[in-house]
């Protein structure tokens, strides 16, 4: 840059051109200057907000794939499990189990003999604790009336405590745990009696009220049925209509129509598919309520703009010549689309589709609308049970109160993005490497 | 008893076989006739023929079927009813038909079980498993009655080609309208509703009154409590919201769809841009948990040590993350309409002596401004129907205020709490979320076409 300093003007001439704009040239370069710190700060206020998001989600949750477990010394009452002897598998199924934890936490901490002390030290354990027991006795009946040391799962105030989201050092009025129960903490942890192991649960369990035994697979399993679904649906419909629209259809009215309404359906409020979805499918068609089923219904109508406009611009970029060749050695026009041009349109379409996905698994407004947001411990066995998505679920656990759901929820979204980035990496894939410049 | 999935199996191996016979059929014909070359079409057309015939008949008498069965059912079972449940009025007759499906289908029942009940449940199942026994044979026979048409027609002359491209086109066609029975649904679901809603509730009552509270005119002595309905705290607070969104976004996302498109190397912008548009991608449930758990709190504290009062949901949160997450829609909107404009314009400007953000203020941005006015009204339309962020970090407290640090309450909020609870269908409480939702779709869809207007229209300008 070749600023130069505007020479002192000789009195009684008047200013030539050149020395004003450089007198204003610093001022300027100053304002050029400070337009792009405008716009690169922009940028990075934008991709601030990504990490934050990003680091604010792996922060809360990346303890929810360990969860705490204590040893206690268990012994196996058959006057609790099996009063009668029978060996009955009915009864073994039944039996107070629980029973036995309280009575494994009296023995390891006598001094606990109050009523409301003892209801404190009971929620040491989790509730689970009693179906791990239960498990165990049924596949090894031989073991009732002998004495195990055995991990049960902490009970959530407990893994909270563990893993640092309870401040121990609070005062004890605004705690949620009570200095006994620190007490009783630190003596079974000194004794090596508290660990902490992957979370395997989280993966395999539905949900549940109990925030440390609740799990992840119900829900994953909705929304693969919702999503298998959509995307049956919604791909040859949409691979269809956009073949229809972008190769055979007259332009009239009636196409311009149909193009107004999908470029309008893209843009409209995805709660309102929700109202559409209660209204006609539910009220109307007698759809079961809360079904992997009518979600997809209502998935599909959402995606479709999103599949038919990536397959239309697939279908545009395929040149013309193509087209020529095939009706010229007298293919007809449907003979042409289907051999030669939808295949080369294909991974354009796919790309599409898959982008489309990613948006539906994502979605959870809609779904609220149509009952997906009821509380199912089970998970679903097919499209016509009642069963809710991941989406919903984190909206549902980030709705609870209890700490522990907090970390659980973060999990749940990392999990989630972690689909979505997976998908989204393929449709990248699937564009760098069937990509094609005619 | 047999299923539909399994019927709907036997029908596709039918159509297979259909398929084989059509072929087989052709190739005879043609043998008889002078060889392969005197058919019309290909031998394959003949099968696709041939299946058309078995499939489609059968397919549509099953899909009549599925929607109408649970009214014929019912309508069977209520004239087998004891003479005194059948004189019930309408409503009550209803439930108890509800009972009579729930426990056929071995649900929880509301009542008692009577004997009368189990007996019309026991008629209910036994229709339901004697019709799906008719439906079966008679969409074999449709079937096989359609495949034994289609191979009597084959003949070397049957132009099988063009009748199963017609039906391909056909099918096609009614692939691309559904796009239009989507709108048309979502016109008349909302429309009837909200028809319903507004006899109960003047229009003038919803739109212009100022007080929300849409329990209170559940309880039976209280008929729809004058005011109750009205809806303007729930527009202000939308507005309110939106515009906090369109505050962060708006300046963010246009700026760096500057920055990105006008001064950043290929490098920066190949690594930028798609972090950018990561935020697009990332499910607004997320948004939701962040502005409730993270923004919200600290907000909180934020006010606190500046002696502010700040609700613990306040419309700044949730309108903030809102705005984060609006920002990749308004930049790479922006970003295409900015690379639009031809850079013979740049030039010309930078002849005259311009600096870069004197080209971009005085040249760029006023060409491409009518495309960036369409982005930011789509922009607009995304904030105002945006819903898991307020629904988890706004409030549910209709309060007419301006001030941000307050808690508001949307139209999405009100429809999701209004929809999502347990309530009869036809409450004045549930119709008041269609009204609502019409409301929210006619203002989105106006907005969306003037966007959608602009937007082609500046597009054909230069192009």
């Amino acid at each position: 840059m070749n600023r130069r300093q505007p020479p002192a003007s000789t009195a009684g001439q008047p200013p030539r051109t050149i020395d004003r704009i450089n007198a204003g040239l610093a001022r300027r370069y100053a304002r050029e200057r400070r337009f792009r710190r405008l716009g690169r700060l922009a940028v990075f206020t934008g991709i601030g907000f990504v990490s934050i998001l990003f680091i604010d989600i792996f922060l809360k949750g990346h303890t929810a794939f360990r969860q705490t477990v204590i040893r206690l010394d268990i012994a196996y009452d058959p006057a609790v499990i099996d009063p009668a002897g029978s060996g009955d598998p009915a009864q073994l199924l039944r039996a107070d189990y629980f029973g036995l934890v309280k009575q494994a936490l009296r023995e390891r901490f006598p001094e606990a003999t109050d009523r409301r002390v003892l209801r404190e030290l009971y929620r040491l354990v989790s509730q689970g604790a009693a179906l791990t027991l239960r498990d165990q006795v049924a596949r090894d009946p031989a073991i009732i009336g002998t004495r195990q040391s055995v991990w049960l799962l902490a009970g959530d105030d407990i893994d909270m405590l563990i893993k640092g989201h309870i401040d121990r050092f609070t005062p004890a009025s605004s705690r949620r745990v009570s200095d006994r129960t620190l007490a009783w903490v630190d003596s079974l942890a000194a004794a090596g009696s508290i660990d902490r192991r992957f979370n395997l649960n989280f993966f395999l369990a539905g949900d549940s009220r109990q925030p440390e035994m609740a799990g992840i697979a119900g829900a994953l399993k909705g929304s693969f049925y919702t999503l298998a679904l959509t995307l049956l649906l919604s791909f040859p419909i949409g691979v269809g209509a956009a073949l229809y629209l972008e190769e055979f259809a007259p332009r009239n009215r009636w196409t311009d129509l149909i193009e107004v309404n999908i470029n309008n359906l893209a843009a409209v409020p995805s709660i309102i598919f929700g109202l559409l979805g209660l209204a006609v499918f539910i009220n109307f068609f007698g759809v079961p309520r809360s079904t992997p089923l009518v979600g997809a219904l209502v998935l599909t109508l959402m995606t479709l703009p999103t599949i038919i406009i990536a397959s239309r611009s697939a279908l545009r970029s395929v040149p013309p010549s193509i087209r020529d060749g095939a009706l010229g050695v007298g293919a007809s026009p449907l003979q042409t689309q289907l051999h030669h041009v939808l295949p080369l349109a294909l991974p354009g379409m796919l790309t599409g589709t898959i982008i489309g996905m990613a948006q539906a698994l994502g979605e959870t407004a809609p779904l609220l609308m149509i009952g997906m947001i009821a509380f199912i411990a089970d998970p679903p066995s097919g499209i016509t049970d009642p069963a809710t998505v991941l989406p919903v679920q984190i909206y549902l656990w980030a709705d609870s109160p209890e700490r522990a759901f907090v970390e659980r929820t973060s999990a749940a979204i990392m999990v989630l993005l972690g689909f979505l980035v997976a998908m989204n990496l393929l449709a990248v894939m699937l564009r760098r490497k069937f990509e094609r410049r005619w | 008893m047999f299923s539909f999935p399994q019927i709907a199996l036997v029908l596709l191996a039918l159509s297979v076989a259909g398929y084989y016979a059509g072929q087989r059929r052709s190739l005879r014909v043609a043998s008889q006739a002078g060889g392969l070359q005197s058919l019309h079409s290909l031998p394959g057309y003949y099968g696709c023929y041939a299946a058309l015939w078995t499939a489609v008949p059968a397919l549509l008498l099953l899909l009549a079927w599925l929607l109408c069965r649970d009214t014929l059912l019912t309508r069977a079972v209520i004239l087998l009813l004891p003479p005194e449940a059948r004189g019930l009025p309408a409503p009550q007759l209803n439930l108890l038909m509800n009972d009579v499906r729930n426990l056929a289908q071995g649900n929880m029942v509301s009542g008692a079980v009577t004997p009368a009940l189990q007996a019309a449940a026991d008629h209910y199942q036994r229709f339901g498993r004697l019709a799906q026994q008719v439906l079966l044979l008679a969409v074999v026979a449709l079937a096989l009655g359609g495949a034994v048409l289609a191979r009597s027609r084959i003949s070397p002359a049957l132009r099988a080609r063009n009748r199963v491209e017609a039906a391909a086109r056909t099918v096609m066609i009614g692939f691309a309208s559904i796009a239009i029975l989507t709108t048309v649904g979502i016109v008349l679901s909302v429309v009837y509703e909200s028809w319903l809603f507004f006899r109960q509730v003047p229009a003038g009552e919803f739109f212009l009154g100022t007080v929300w509270s849409p329990q209170t005119a559940l309880r039976a002595d209280q008929v729809a409590a004058a005011g109750s309905f009205g809806a303007i705290p729930l527009f202000t607070g939308t507005l309110m919201v939106s515009a906090i969104a369109l505050l962060v976004a708006v300046p963010i996302g246009l700026m760096s769809a500057i920055y990105l498109s006008e001064y950043a190397s290929r490098r920066t912008r190949a690594v930028a841009k798609p972090l950018l548009e990561m935020l697009a991608g990332i499910p607004t449930v997320v948004y939701g948990f962040f502005a409730a758990l993270t923004m919200a709190p600290l907000l909180r504290s934020l006010g606190e040590s500046m002696g502010l009062t700040v609700a613990s949901e306040s419309a700044l949160a949730a309108g903030l993350v809102m705005g984060v997450m609006i920002i990749p829609f308004v930049s790479s909107l922006s970003d295409d309409v900015i690379n639009a404009v031809p850079q013979d314009l740049r030039n010309g400007s930078y002849a005259l002596g311009a600096t870069r953000s004197e080209t971009v203020t005085r040249v760029v941005l006023r060409a491409a401004l009518p495309g960036i006015v369409g982005g930011v009204l789509l922009a607009v339309s995304r904030a105002i129907g945006e819903t898991m962020i307020v629904v988890m970090a706004a409030g549910l407290s209709a309060n007419l205020t301006a001030n941000p640090l307050d808690s508001v309450t949307t139209v999405t909020v009100q429809i999701v709490t209004l929809l999502t609870g347990d309530q009869e269908f036809d409450s004045a409480k549930t119709l008041a979320a269609f009204a609502l939702g019409l409301t929210l779709f006619v203002f989105t869809l106006g907005l969306n076409l003037i966007a959608l207007h602009t937007v082609r229209k500046y597009r054909e300008h230069y192009e």
